[in-house]
């Protein structure tokens, strides 16, 4: 107790509101915020192992229950990692968590001036593309829903996002755009780097950019900064072909053609069998590689793992 | 998933577990081809790999996809047709700056062999050897086994951003501004430069590139394509459609063994604003390629003969 009194005087006055905060990402964010400010937590679910000075109210981002969280909070920042991307639920459900929840939660962000808002995008917006430039920049258009449906979501969300810029100048809006998130995470590229054997397609092996989630972590931390707004890419280590990874980790390796790949991945994600929506093939088959000079020079970001470490952290707290 | 990807990596290591003989086989032939390579070229190929300028990271692959150990085979390849088959002559390779260069160059011979002979002398007789870049279609990067091999011996997909970004890294870059026009072109028309693009000016001034002209002359005659059938390729859905009668005679499938000779101008440097109107650029556009077309006169004037 003696240490929480000796460090509350030091911490930032307002609090930071992270939605999604239950999530294997969230929780490692908190952790990281908690020190230096009060952190309020959003979340469907039950935030079963928080710390004590985090305070967590376990509601439906679309209610107005959250009104009374941002009423109740002297909220300063809003950090939304609430995306859903579960791949089974139907996409109605998907649609309104994510696009009018975020909805939502972009009024109640103008309604109480919050300072900063900062959104967890990602580089699938991009998407996996023949056509694509090796490094695109954040200017380089959305097309992720082209062939995957199931991203729109992110996409419109991003597009959100983008839109407060000038809605709401006064607000600092980021969007970050990390690579593939590897680590304890449960996510495709880091349940896909869990198979054992690790499925490939013939005769394509793309270059591939990946980032641990720790140094994501950082990223978020620093753009909770004030000054800073606008798109960032991020990515981690130097990119490697697809191979390397799996020669990482030392899993056995199989390639099989697309065409049937396709096929027996459409059999068995229409009988519940895996996770993997189809159309993410396109991802290791092309390229979708980010250009991040600007969160190196603007965010000052730098990853802090190693390529190793980054790939190796799959393996993380599985049971 | 996970049942069927396990049988399935029960066939496949059963398929590795059996031959150690294949891998030894196969082990020793890379030696062969090695010490081939060096008989047949006269100097170490892997000490001049070695001494290639490359910005590789710690895969032992650069960012764009380059994997030496692949495009060990891709150059050997084209050194033989460089120094054996096509014999060819190459002056004013020392014109080549080093760090980031364009290399503009006059397309032709119905199948693109003049990019790969301009890219064998820039690996043999340039120094310091060199690894030309190259762009390549996107549905080419759409196919397997073709894409995953341009992109390991060091061709990009052709988008400016891909361009920009190989120059920043200072490479050498290989572009044909005549394209699909140029490689088609009848008999009638050889040595006749046609229209050039623009797009590889603005990328010159944007990012401050020297350009070095290149005259490629002896591929015109390696197919002799005595018509173009536009119709056809339409219909095909090809560039051209040219036809090449020596297709019909046995062993007419190879390209005939004419002399190469590549001619490397003096650098060229343009400034101005690379968002200029076309006509401005074009002027700047009409310059190469009055060089490339003079060089391309020279040297028909001082050639003997075809084949030697």
């Amino acid at each position: 107790m003696a240490r929480t009194n000796h460090t509350t005087p030091a911490k930032k006055p307002g609090a930071v509101l992270v939605t999604g905060i239950c999530g294997r990402l969230g929780k490692q964010l908190a952790r990281v915020l908690h020190r230096e400010r009060r952190v309020v937590g959003v979340d469907r679910r039950d935030f079963t192992d928080r710390p004590k000075d985090i305070d967590h109210a376990q509601v439906d981002i679309r209610r107005t229950k959250l009104k009374d969280v941002f009423r109740a909070n002297d909220i300063q920042a809003v950090v939304h990692l609430g995306v859903m991307h579960d791949p089974r639920a139907s996409a109605a459900e998907h649609h309104s968590w994510n696009v009018a929840g975020f909805g939502k939660l972009l009024e109640y962000i103008a309604q109480f001036n919050v300072s900063k808002l900062v959104v967890l995008s990602s580089s699938n917006v991009y998407g996996p593309q023949p056509s694509n430039p090796q490094f695109l920049a954040e200017d380089a258009p959305l097309l992720g829903g082209q062939n995957f449906s199931d991203i729109r979501d992110l996409v419109e969300v991003d597009m959100l996002a983008q839109s407060f810029f000038w809605k709401l100048p006064e607000t600092e809006t980021v969007i970050l755009r990390p690579v593939h998130i590897i680590g304890s995470v449960h996510n495709a590229p880091s349940n896909f780097l869990r198979l054992d054997p690790i499925l490939t397609i013939m005769g394509y092996d793309p270059m591939a950019q990946v980032v641990h989630q720790s140094d994501v972590v950082r990223a978020i931390d620093l753009a909770l900064r004030p000054g800073i707004r606008g798109i960032f890419n991020l990515a981690g280590p130097e990119p490697v072909p697809l191979s390397h990874l799996i020669k990482i980790l030392g899993r056995q390796r199989i390639s099989v053609p697309y065409s049937l790949a396709r096929v027996v991945l459409r059999r068995l994600w229409s009988l519940r069998l895996t996770t993997f929506p189809p159309p993410e093939l396109d991802h290791i088959r092309y390229v979708c590689m980010v250009d991040d000079r600007r969160a190196r020079q603007v965010l000052g970001f730098a990853p802090s793992m190693s390529l190793e470490e980054t790939v190796l952290s799959v393996d993380d707290g599985r049971w | 998933m996970v049942t069927a990807s396990r049988a399935l990596a029960r066939i496949d290591s059963a398929v590795r577990g059996t031959p150690g003989l294949l891998r030894r086989v196969l082990g020793s032939a890379e030696q062969g081809i090695d010490e081939l390579l060096e008989r047949l070229l006269g100097e170490s190929f892997g000490e001049r790999l070695g001494r290639v300028p490359l910005a590789l990271g710690g895969a032992g692959v650069d960012p764009f996809g380059l994997d030496p150990q692949w495009a060990k085979y891709a150059l050997a390849t084209v050194a033989f047709l460089h120094r054996r088959y096509f014999r060819s002559e190459v002056h004013g390779v020392e014109n080549v700056p080093t760090g980031r260069v364009l290399l503009v160059a006059n397309h032709s011979g119905q199948v693109p062999l003049d990019g790969a002979m301009v890219g064998a002398a820039m690996f043999m007789d340039a120094e310091p050897p060199r690894i030309i870049r190259a762009m390549v279609e996107k549905w080419a990067v759409s196919l397997p086994f073709v894409s995953l091999l341009f992109a390991r011996v060091g061709q990009v997909v052709g988008v400016p951003e891909n361009a920009k970004r190989l120059l920043q890294q200072g490479e050498v870059l290989l572009v044909f501004p005549e394209g699909a026009r140029g490689i088609s072109k009848t008999f009638d028309q050889r040595y006749k430069l046609t229209e050039f693009g623009l797009g590889f000016m603005r990328l010159a001034i944007e990012t401050d590139t020297p350009i070095v002209p290149v005259g490629v002359i002896g591929a015109e005659e390696q197919y002799v394509s005595v018509a173009n059938v536009q119709a056809l390729a339409k219909i095909l859905r090809m560039p051209a459609f040219p036809v090449i009668p020596q297709l019909f005679f046995p062993g007419g499938q190879l390209p005939l063994p004419t002399k190469y000779r590549i001619w490397f101008g003096e650098p060229m440097r343009f400034s101005g604003d690379p968002d200029d109107d076309d006509a401005v650029i074009d002027d700047k556009v009409w310059l190469v390629k009055q060089t490339i077309q003079s060089m391309l006169n020279r040297g028909l004037k001082e050639r003997k003969h075809i084949f030697w």
